[in-house]
């Protein structure tokens, strides 16, 4: 029904010009499908984790050198197969569930308790997938959690290890650097969009080769630890870690309860805050949020502060939380994982918190499937990308499963 | 060639957009489907036209069953389909468009135009429509456009056209010429499916009105059927189709528009030198043709755009250069042209769309904190006293039919008290029912003393609520003439002629010969 004109202005009338401000506007067409993508309901989540799981199965199943050689006499003994095939996978996934959560065949009693293994993976994962999803819900995509976490680590790890500062105080002014640090990086993105119009997307992913770029210069100049040889940073002062949860036993640490908070804020703030509804409105429709007198451009640049700022805090509970000292791989693969978290998610704050105990939950169990199941530490990797692929086709996973689209009234021609 | 369609249903999941249709086209006859928006016509005639394919029933085409799988197949059995949005390439020739997607080639696969040059000239002879075969599309007005689609059928021997609403877009002249052409091809044989909304086109050219509501074929009737019958037809209830408003009373002169001009980005100006004012307690309606610079009115003063000289006051107070926010605040109501695009953001509620600009003004909010239990009770009351249709006022606005969209929209822009409100085709898209209430929301707003702006492309809705009436072409201001003009005189108005000209025409002894590009 949009009336759009298809054809040109009755001459010698004006064709009708763009409006001005209409960068800011033009693109939220190339993030429809990604809303698409992002506004389907939870069950297309669980469905695809679902799938995802059993495809990984299938595929743990065939590496199995007991399923081949059982199936090398599948016509004498088909029940020999299929057992060989669900021992194969029980014991796969039976390995990656108690090394995420409860292990009571562990040989020590630290190693049992894999549930707080998966707090500690989730916690930056929980950060930095708030930052997607916030950014999301403006209309961004911020593909550079990546770079955000690494420049909010490496604001952190300088006032972490070159100042030294009493207790408290020290740790606060390191989780302040490290979300300024973020926010930062990511606000270069939301200044050149509100003023420049250039694509968040591509500017988020170039910001990431910089960071990682600029972080390693620091490590082999500045910052580099005295004596070392390898491009890796001093420790941290103790006043500026992030107090451990369980006693030095466990990893899991501060930077969860921050994790949590910034849950409970992002939540109200999208939901209950006039900032929010602000935020909403330009990511659902620009235009009309202009025409509501919203300034578009301020939107996306404080959006994108706050968004690095969360994925900074990421960065501070991986340098302040569990690596110590700062190195070029700090991020591993928490920035892109933060991606498919929020998609999981939903781009809703707990849903993201959910979809990040999750992958929490695959990172600490994959590691004693590896071990305990002899299954490649890889399978892991390949179910979080199906997950990813079932999310990014929910037509799929609806198709498969005969669930019918929601159809808006006015579908006419 | 006649054409039938028997028990033609086709739904879109739970939604039924067509439901057991029966209709019968004779051969040489104009049939008009009558139907509000979103009625089932425009579905109807896609399903027709090979585009969708229906979920029962059947088309026959002189008594025989036939298949459409696509447009092809549509045109090959005799079928031609003008869109209301056309499907021309612009800076193609009229030619060029015309042979697209049934090219004519020489060996080798050069380009044959001299065969569909001739065509042209040859019908364009028949049926006396003036169109230069060479002439690049973007260079032609509209309702040559028009015929250029036509004649893209013609030329594929069809026998059966589709017009889906071909009105909307043209000027009452050239609406009255294209109701000629209808004749002289109806006259040649051609059967013509005549799709509209506008109950006065509709008897002026139809042999047979079939009726569509809610995706059924509610009856037929007569042309010579009272406007009124055929409206509660339509509507599924009486409706009163003339706004019974007493007389303006101006008073002051609040609003007023000084040498205004906006620019686009390569510096063309969209709206040119443009001087009016409002006063308290009357509406102003500006007429034009769509895209002759109303947008760009309305969005100045708005403070959508950057590039605007000369000065808007309200009240004393300067607009220009204002944020949108400090006009609102100042206390102009805005309803913008396309409520999709600019008034509302569809997938939120309808509450929140209720406060989309209150949101930061107590009670709705307070200390940055959203109050969702006023903003519920307000959306309650609104909905209840705005009549919107919907299950509950926490639905998506997406859910919504037009009509009560522009309901929502209305019922948030005279909610605070205003000193100007503007409204851009308050009524587009909206059904016939509706307009009756948006309308007298309209007057009741001009009687509590408020200046009002209504834009509308719509002729009958500018004569219906105006006071007195501004003409905008090409982004200048034709005059302003008081509100029971004639049409004839507005219709010349919206084609370019200033408001002495226009009437020195119509007062001419003998009518010129309008003025056609060659």
């Amino acid at each position: 029904m949009s009336e759009t004109p298809s054809i040109p202005a009755p001459t010698p009338a004006p064709t009708p010009a763009p409006t001005p401000d209409s960068k800011d506007v033009k693109d939220a067409e190339g993030t429809r499908v990604i809303r698409e993508i992002m506004s389907g309901n939870a069950i297309i989540s669980v469905l695809a984790v679902l799938v995802a799981l059993v495809i990984g199965g299938i595929l743990i199943a065939i590496t199995d050198p007991r399923v081949t050689a059982a199936s090398g006499y599948f016509f004498a003994d088909p029940g020999a197969t299929f057992s060989a095939i669900w021992a194969s996978v029980s014991e796969a996934y039976g390995a990656l569930w108690r090394g995420a959560t409860y292990d009571p065949t562990a040989r020590t009693w630290q190693g049992q308790l894999g549930i707080f293994e998966t707090l500690t993976f989730a916690t930056p994962l929980i950060l930095a997938g708030l930052a997607v999803t916030l950014a999301f819900r403006a209309g961004l995509f911020n593909i550079g959690a990546q770079g955000q976490i690494i420049m909010g680590a490496t604001f952190a790890g300088v006032v972490g290890f070159q100042m030294h500062l009493p207790p408290v105080i020290h740790l606060l002014a390191v989780i302040l650097a490290g979300a300024i640090g973020g926010a930062i990086w990511a606000g270069i993105a939301g200044f050149l969009k509100a003023r420049t119009g250039a694509h968040e997307v591509i500017v988020t992913i170039m910001l990431n080769y910089i960071a990682v770029s600029f972080v390693l210069y620091l490590l082999k100049n500045q910052l580099k630890a005295p004596g070392s040889t390898n491009p890796i940073s001093p420790q941290m002062d103790a006043n500026a870690m992030l107090p451990l949860l369980l006693g030095p036993n466990f990893r899991v640490n501060a930077g969860l309860i921050l994790a949590i908070l910034a849950v409970i804020a992002v939540a109200w703030l999208l939901n209950r805050s006039t900032l929010g509804f602000e935020y909403r409105a330009i990511g659902a429709n620009p235009k009309a949020a202009r025409t509501a007198g919203m300034i578009v451009s301020r939107g996306y640049i404080t959006v994108m502060l706050i968004s690095g700022a969360l994925a900074g805090l990421a960065g501070v509970t991986q340098i302040a939380g569990t690596e110590k000292s700062l190195d070029s791989e700090i991020a591993g693969s928490i920035g892109f994982d933060a991606i498919t978290v929020a998609l999981l998610g939903r781009s809703k704050p707990w849903g993201t918190f959910f979809a990040a105990l999750l992958f929490g939950a695959f990172k600490a169990g994959g590691t004693s499937m590896a071990v305990n199941a002899d299954v490649s530490i890889d399978i892991v990797a390949v179910v979080q990308s199906l997950i990813v692929l079932f999310i990014a086709a929910p037509p799929l996973i609806r198709s498969m499963f005969r669930i019918k689209a929601v159809r808006p009234e006015g579908a006419k021609a | 060639m006649k054409l039938e369609l028997r028990g033609i249903t086709k739904s879109f999941g739970a939604l039924i957009a067509n439901d057991h249709i029966d209709l019968v086209v004779a051969s040489g006859e104009i049939h008009s489907l009558l139907g509000e928006n979103g009625a089932g016509k425009s579905t109807l005639m896609n399903v027709l036209y090979g585009l969708y394919e229906p979920t029962a029933g059947e088309i026959l085409i002189d008594d025989k069953p036939v298949k459409f799988s696509g447009p092809a197949d549509a045109m090959a059995a005799g079928i031609g389909m003008v869109h209301q949005h056309f499907m021309l390439v612009p800076v193609f020739t009229v030619a060029e468009n015309v042979a697209l997607g049934a090219e004519s080639t020489t060996f080798g696969g050069v380009l044959n135009l001299e065969d569909t040059r001739r065509k042209i000239r040859e019908i364009s002879a028949k049926f006396g429509f003036n169109v230069d075969p060479d002439a690049l599309v973007e260079d032609l007005p509209v309702g040559v456009q028009q015929r250029v689609e036509i004649i893209k059928a013609l030329v594929r021997n069809a026998k059966i056209l589709i017009l889906d609403e071909p009105t909307a877009v043209l000027t009452p002249q050239e609406t009255d010429e294209l109701m000629e052409i209808m004749a002289q091809l109806k006259a040649g044989g051609t059967s013509i499916v005549f799709i509209s909304h506008k109950l006065r086109e509709v008897k002026a050219v139809s042999d047979t009105i079939t009726v569509i509501r809610r995706g059924k074929v509610v009856g037929s009737a007569d042309p010579t059927a009272a406007t009124t019958e055929l409206a509660s037809m339509m509507v599924g209830r009486s409706v009163s189709l003339t706004l019974n408003k007493a007389d303006a009373v101006p008073g002051e002169l609040t609003f007023k528009v000084t040498n205004l001009s906006v620019m686009n980005d390569a510096g063309h100006r969209l709206l040119d030198d443009v001087t009016f004012s409002v006063a308290k307690g009357e509406i102003l309606a500006v007429a034009g043709v769509q895209g002759n610079g109303q947008s760009e009115l309305t969005e100045a003063v708005l403070g959508l755009h950057k590039r605007t000289l000369g000065s808007i006051t309200l009240d004393g107070k300067e607009l220009v250069g204002k944020s949108v926010r400090e006009v609102l605040d100042s206390g102009v109501g805005f309803v913008p042209e396309d409520r999709q695009d600019d008034g509302l953001v569809g997938e939120f509620s309808i509450a929140e769309n209720l406060i989309l600009d209150l949101y930061t003004k107590a009670p709705y909010s307070r200390r940055g904190t959203l109050n969702r239990a006023v903003i519920a009770k307000n959306a309650d009351a609104k909905v209840a006293e705005f009549d919107v249709r919907t299950q509950s006022s926490q639905s998506a606005a997406d859910t919504l039919s037009g009509g009560n969209q522009q309901k929502v929209v209305l019922a948030r822009e005279l909610a605070r008290p205003l000193k100007l409100f503007i409204a851009s085709q308050p009524t587009r898209g909206v059904d016939v029912g509706s307009i009756e209430f948006l309308h007298k929301r309209i007057v009741a707003e001009r009687d509590s003393g408020t200046p009002v702006i209504i834009v509308s492309t719509e002729l009958d809705e500018v004569m219906e609520l105006a006071d007195r009436i501004a003409v905008l072409f090409a982004g200048k201001l034709m005059g302003i003439v008081p509100g029971k003009s004639s049409r004839e005189l507005l219709g010349l108005m919206m084609a370019g002629l200033n408001a002495a000209d226009a009437q020195a025409q119509l007062d001419a002894p003998v009518a010129p010969e309008n003025g056609e590009l060659p």
